[in-house]
């Protein structure tokens, strides 16, 4: 995941061999080598990726009185917009105050233990990174139900919450926006923890030694020392946290009821219960308009470029 | 004194509340294990009541989910073929060669992988439509492959970029052909990424639900099976598979760095 920082920083490329000490073919085909490697995946992603996105943008605006098998006319109706954040702004709301939550808990819980990793764990590094990935290993889906039986009401931690009084005698776990938040924080946490992990391994000790020499207490040592040297890797796991969380629906749909729903469910909904294409298309849009939007404000603000 | 216990405590403090975080990251796993050992007590209660083999014995019992799993296997093998052929093209490509239009590449290839899941499947859906494709296996593979690309490219670039040019050079050096440099010295170097790459892609598309829920028809993956069942009371045999996936990921993860280890061993 750390490699995503790379993604946007031009590797150099190994430097070619001046053309002239070439034949003109041979020079001609070094030229169109990088294009024709490029060719298949690029087509791909232009097709199925780009293309869809500008599908969806104009599907957004045709006229929501069709119909799938009537087909839809283009009104250039921007009218649709309106109407879906009238409708649904609760749970834009939502889907963004859980998984702003979730990125929160993500970070509080992440940073400690990405730092056991990087730093006090020795040997046993890269059994410990395995374990971080290690949930991916089963389903999603299926870890998820798990949660279901952990939170059940006749579960072990919901009687041992009611016996400590921190749950009243009939509180529930499942079914509550705490369901919700707690499954998306276990779903991203190793979203967290990799890059958080790839910008702390890079941490030299000796830069924690030299804060404790010039009288730094450990707080200070933090705030000041590695806190800011691994701000790359805070980006990118709040970034890679914060954007599956907010598109996701499927921890709302299991672990909570539909006061919980989140945008990916209406959307879910629109498209494929509803068939209103012209406001499924509109929500997914927004959606995007908007988690684009903010990782760019946000980037910004927290100064490391690089990660775009 | 009071500094170093201070310190000590702080060293070991950091363990505890890591390891106590990846105890929260493994609890899910330990009661999927658990349950696919149960005998639930009906068909929609999903609490640990009793011990049994069945589960294990009869992992078919349960519906179509083992026809839904072969058919997820399929696809994972079919998208992961062709988006590991696509994504190592493009990483040699940005990493070993000078080209116009680098920049919109490393976007094209970055915007998948910044995109929620619902926009980029409800997308490709409204694509599909407006075309009038059929909905199913294939419209399956082309999303699982659109998705995977991106994070092949990510880690087989990681993979050439590390990679010491002076061995390619000393191969051209003792007169290797191109062709033969690339085959004796850079692919075997580069090989590592490429089968990372290749194991991700694979978990990424057996694993996918929300994209696949708006491409597949009426196509039942294992995912769409496990959601299906969620409505209608889930199956113990559910959790079999999901430790099977579990175990079998595990081996490959640990077997590749046992491996790993020993040619490193051998190398010194």
């Amino acid at each position: 995941m750390s490699a995503l920082g790379h993604v946007g920083t031009a590797v150099e490329p190994g430097a070619a061999p001046p053309p002239s000490t070439e034949p003109v073919a041979g020079a001609r085909r070094r030229r169109l080598l990088p294009y024709l490697l490029l060719l298949p995946g690029g087509a791909w992603l232009t097709l199925f990726f780009a293309v869809p996105a500008l599908q969806l943008f104009a599907t957004s605006l045709y006229d929501p009185s069709g119909s799938l098998a009537e087909g839809y006319a283009m009104t250039w109706r921007l009218a649709n917009y309106a109407d879906a954040v009238a409708a649904y702004w609760p749970h834009f709301f939502r889907s963004f105050l859980y998984s702003g939550i979730a990125t929160a808990a993500c970070l509080l819980l992440g940073y400690p233990l990405a730092y056991a990793i990087a730093q006090k764990a020795g040997r046993w590094k890269n059994l410990l990174l395995v374990a971080v990935i290690a949930p991916f290993f089963t389903s999603f889906l299926v870890r998820t139900l798990a949660w279901k039986t952990i939170l059940s009401d006749n579960g072990w931690l919901v009687g041992v919450l009611r016996d400590l009084h921190i749950l009243a005698p009939g509180g529930r776990l499942l079914a509550t926006p705490f369901a919700v938040v707690a499954g998306l924080t276990y779903n991203f946490l190793p979203f967290m923890v990799l890059p958080l992990y790839a910008s702390l391994e890079k941490l030299d000790g000796r830069l924690l030694e030299a804060a404790n020499d010039l009288y730094a207490n450990p707080v200070r040592t933090f705030a000041r020392v590695t806190l800011p040297l691994s701000m790359p890797g805070v980006v990118a796991g709040t970034l890679l946290t914060f954007i599956p969380a907010a598109g996701d629906y499927i921890n709302a749909e299991l672990l909570g009821t539909p006061n919980q729903y989140m945008i990916g469910n209406v959307i879910d909904s629109a498209f494929l219960v509803r068939l209103d294409y012209p406001q499924a298309a509109a929500l997914s849009f927004l959606l995007m308009a908007a988690i684009l939007a903010m990782v760019f404000v946000y980037v910004r603000r927290a100064g490391t470029e690089e990660v775009l | 004194m009071a500094y170093r216990f201070g310190r000590w405590l702080a060293d070991r403090w950091i363990l505890v509340i890591g390891l106590l975080v990846l105890a929260y990251l493994f609890l899910p796993i330990v009661m999927v294990v658990a349950l696919s050992f149960n005998k639930p007590s009906g068909r929609l209660s999903y609490d640990l009541n009793k011990f049994t083999l069945d589960n294990w014995l009869h992992p078919c019992a349960a519906g179509d989910m083992c026809t839904a799993v072969g058919r997820s296997l399929r696809i994972g093998l079919v998208a992961t073929v062709i988006a590991t052929v696509l994504g190592t093209l493009m990483a040699f490509a940005l990493v070993r060669h000078r080209f116009r239009g680098r920049a919109a590449t490393n976007l094209l290839i970055f915007l998948p992988m910044a995109t929620p899941e619902v926009v980029m499947g409800s997308s490709l859906l409204a694509l599909f439509v407006a075309g009038q494709v059929p909905l199913g296996f294939w419209t399956i593979v082309i999303a699982h492959v659109m998705f995977c690309v991106s994070f092949v490219v990510v880690t087989v670039k990681a993979r050439l970029a590390g990679l010491d040019p002076r061995l390619e050079e000393a191969a051209m050096d003792l007169y290797a052909s191109e062709w033969q440099t690339f085959r004796r010295v850079t692919l075997p170097l580069v090989l590592p990424g490429i089968v990372a790459a290749a194991l991700l892609s694979f978990s990424l598309s057996f694993d996918d639900f929300i994209i696949t829920n708006f491409n597949s028809g009426s196509t039942v993956t294992f995912p769409m099976y496990v959601w299906g069942a969620a409505q209608r009371g889930i199956p113990p045999q559910v959790n079999v598979i999901g430790t099977a996936m579990f175990a079998v990921s595990f081996l490959i993860v640990v077997g590749g760095q046992v491996t790993a280890w020993r040619q490193r061993r051998r190398l010194l």
